[in-house]
């Protein structure tokens, strides 16, 4: 149940949308964010923060949320009202943005699944980052749903730990947020 | 000009430069570096609460009914979690605030020291900001930066956590010059092409209403100066929330009363026939939609507000303007003077017919008694009686609130301090003391209930301290009246836990105080009773003793639409069965 009255307009389709949001880094910040999503019953499918600009003590933060048109609009007003907020950008309205993704593979075995988890990174381009005789760590990049792809092609061969970093995303051509 | 000081002298010094006069604390602990700067200077007086709930509560009565930024000072601990009621509060209801916590000293922060708390961790979602001063050096600016955050854009309350060691610590003290924030910048002016398309939409109008709402009355006085301009120059029938009242005069022919859940027929049924809706900084909220699908469905709407956020929130719009209420009225005008529009006066005029209609129904009748006072006889005989000394009204919440906000009527802004948003029960006093403190020679009532005015009672020892004649009017029907009503709504008359049980003789409770109590029961005393109550120069506690199963209607009940209101039956049959009125999908909304 969402706000008490409304069984209203659920007129639109959920759509996934990915902002980028830049905030001063204070302390306290990405709190406000995150609470901000769960006080109003949104949700979170990414989120990544970093301190972008040292100087200026400027970060980028990018979710990625799903929800329709009148929500994701509510969204991007919620966060712009927040007073650390400098600016909020809706990468998905601005066009086909970039998004990638950072993932670390273990696997762990021996025999033949150790040759084919190699050629399984050879196809997907992951790079060897740590080798033992038991155990592989493959470094990933992509989009979420590459990452996706390979975790499933793999996940015969003793996957036995993942890390992702979340979503980077950036808009493509020469307009900068 | 630098100087070195304490960070204790610089939050004195910084209240000082931001003009400010009164601030409402209780000392602790953490705090005390600034309570002993306090004690050094007499430019800015403390008032000494009882509890910190009531400290918020007061500050934002002082706030409403000034138009300043309210201040308070609280320890850490249970002092910041005790705030956190008004702060909520202040946050539903846009007011400005700046509340000055003090905190366990930096090097015991996260240790569980004594009397510590998360104090930004946990109100961060119920302040517009709030910060934690790490440093002396950011202290200043940190403090200059509260009030600006505060009072700027939509209002709200701004908490800033000080470390005792930030308190003793030396540094330099210099008023910020840029007064603009680094990345707060709310929008207000409103976009003149969109005041355009509104102002043209509006000319077109057959059926058209004013919502109005508290956004007008924080905008300041001229807003509501420009607001009654335009609504007389469109002839216009105008409706309000419960806190926009007073930004249009009760006493004008155009208003039709408050609106929503327990407003007039005529204005909700305007809301729900009209076909161009002007809202001005109102929010659409459950008390006033009513349900949503049906909620106004032939009309186009224009709504302003500071907040983009209010915006599409609830109800989609038409044409959405962002801005100060102030400005977008003062464009609004401007415009509507340079076009001069006709409207359609024919169609204008059968739409007043039509309202003539549902008027006519007269919604706020009830049946009299002389042997019982009627709450609703209570507060038109008080209003009555005190109209011509521009009295402060202050209220709890429950029944008495909404026979308050109907039967009270209000002709100017700041005159009305009420707990909307929030519905906090306790509110009245407090608001009640802030006001006073704000207005010294003004008669300032609390309308209270018997079961509300208990959870802030202690502030009744504020209120003697300071010589602050407050007036506390209590509808005492022995019953939380708005739960008692709802429980035979929606529960079959199950009366749980409503029943105000050992209630104190208010009269003896008074005295106590050091206060002076009257007490009323019988409808022909009562205005020789009331006129005690203003004559008496200190502060009283009223029993009035009323109807004790009585009903506050109209009522849109929960799940229903502007047009499904209930009205008070007025038949000598008796009180109507209203157990059978909410659905069941109506029984799950509050």
């Amino acid at each position: 149940m969402k706000s008490h009255y409304s069984d209203a307009p659920v007129s639109s389709i959920p759509a996934r949308h990915t902002l980028s949001v830049l905030v001063d880094n204070e302390p306290g910040v990405l709190a406000r964010i995150a609470g901000l999503f769960s006080g109003r019953g949104y949700n979170i499918e990414s989120l990544t923060v970093s301190e972008t600009e040292h100087e200026k003590h400027v970060s980028r933060i990018t979710i990625v949320t799903t929800g329709t048109a009148m929500v994701i609009d509510q969204i991007k007003h919620q966060l712009d009202r927040l007073v650390p907020v400098h600016r909020v950008v809706d990468l998905t309205t601005e066009g086909e943005a970039i998004e990638r993704e950072l993932a670390l593979v273990k696997l762990v075995g021996k025999g033949e699944s150790r040759s084919e988890a190699l050629r399984l990174a050879a196809a997907f381009g992951a790079r060897t980052v740590d080798a033992t005789l038991d155990s592989f760590v493959f470094e990933l990049t992509g989009t979420s749903e590459e990452i996706e792809r390979y975790l499933r092609a793999v996940s015969e061969l003793g996957l036995a730990e993942v890390s992702r970093t979340g979503i980077a995303a950036m808009a493509r051509g020469v307009a900068a947020f | 000009m630098t100087k070195q000081m304490s960070g204790a002298e610089m939050v004195l010094k910084v209240l000082q430069d931001q003009g400010v006069e009164h601030i409402f604390g209780y000392p602790g602990g953490a705090v005390l570096p600034i309570y002993d700067a306090m004690f050094q200077q007499d430019k800015v007086k403390h008032v000494l609460v009882r509890h910190e709930q009531g400290a918020v509560h007061a500050a934002e009565g002082y706030a409403r009914s000034s138009g300043k930024v309210g201040c308070v000072l609280v320890t850490s601990g249970p002092g910041a979690t005790n705030a956190v009621t008004g702060l909520t509060d202040a946050m539903l209801d846009s007011i400005p605030l700046v509340c000055i916590t003090g905190q366990v000293p930096t090097h015991l922060i996260g240790s569980d020291a004594f009397q510590e708390c998360d104090t930004v961790g946990i109100t961060r979602h119920c302040t517009k900001h709030n910060y934690l001063v790490r440093s002396v050096e950011d202290l200043p600016r940190i403090l200059h930066e509260a009030f600006y955050v505060a009072a700027n854009g939509r209002p709200g309350p701004v908490v800033v956590d000080i470390p005792k060691d930030v308190q003793f610590a030396l540094g330099n003290y210099e008023r910020p010059k840029d007064n603009q924030h680094k990345t707060y910048r709310p929008r207000v002016q409103g976009d003149i092409e969109k005041i355009r398309a509104a102002v043209a939409l509006m000319a077109k109008a057959k059926k058209p209403i004013f919502y109005t709402g508290g956004g007008v009355i924080n905008s300041g006085h001229e807003a509501s100066a420009m607001l009654r301009e335009l609504v007389r120059l469109t002839g216009f029938p105008i409706t309000s929330t419960l806190m926009g009242l007073g930004a249009y005069p009760a006493a004008d022919p155009q208003w039709m009363g408050m609106l929503g859940m327990h407003g007039t027929y005529e204005a909700n049924m305007a809301m729900h026939d009209c076909d161009v809706m002007i809202c001005i900084g109102a929010r659409f909220d459950d008390r006033i939609t009513g349900r949503l699908n049906a909620f106004s469905p032939h009309s186009k709407k224009i709504h302003v507000d500071i907040d983009p956020s209010s915006i599409n929130k609830n109800v989609k719009t038409e044409i959405g303007i962002v801005g100060d209420c102030g400005n977008v009225l003062r464009d609004m005008l401007a415009e509507w003077k340079a076009v001069l529009p006709k409207p359609d006066r024919t169609k204008i005029n059968a739409w007043w017919d039509e309202i003539g209609n549902w008027r006519a129904k007269n919604c706020l009748a009830y049946r009299g008694s002389d042997s019982i006072i009627k709450p609703q006889y209570a507060i038109e005989r008080l209003y009555a009686l005190t109209k011509d000394r521009d009295p402060y009204i202050t209220t709890e919440v429950g029944q008495h609130q909404m026979w308050a906000a109907q039967y009270f009527r209000f002709e100017e802004p700041n005159r009305w301090m009420t707990s909307g948003g929030l519905g906090t029960m306790g509110y009245g006093l407090p608001a009640a003391i802030g006001t006073q403190m704000a207005h010294p020679k003004a008669l300032v009532i609390d309308i209270a209930g018997e079961a509300s005015i208990l959870m802030n009672m202690q502030e009744m020892s504020t209120a003697v301290q300071y010589r602050l004649p407050v007036k506390i009017f209590i509808l005492n029907n022995e019953y939380m009246g708005m739960v008692r009503q709802w429980q035979e709504l929606l529960h079959g008359g199950r009366y749980a836990e409503s029943y105000s049980d050992s209630l104190p003789d208010f009269v003896k409770l008074a005295e106590a105080y050091g206060g002076v109590g009257i007490r009323c029961s019988d409808p022909a005393k009562l205005d020789d009773a009331i006129m005690e109550m203003i004559d008496t120069p200190r502060p009283v506690i009223f029993d009035c003793l009323v109807a004790k199963t009585e009903n506050c209607f109209p009522m849109i009940p929960s799940g229903k639409a502007h047009n499904e209101m209930i009205l008070n039956d007025l038949s000598d049959a008796g009180d109507q069965n209203i157990g059978n009125v909410i659905d069941a999908k109506g029984k799950a909304l509050v």
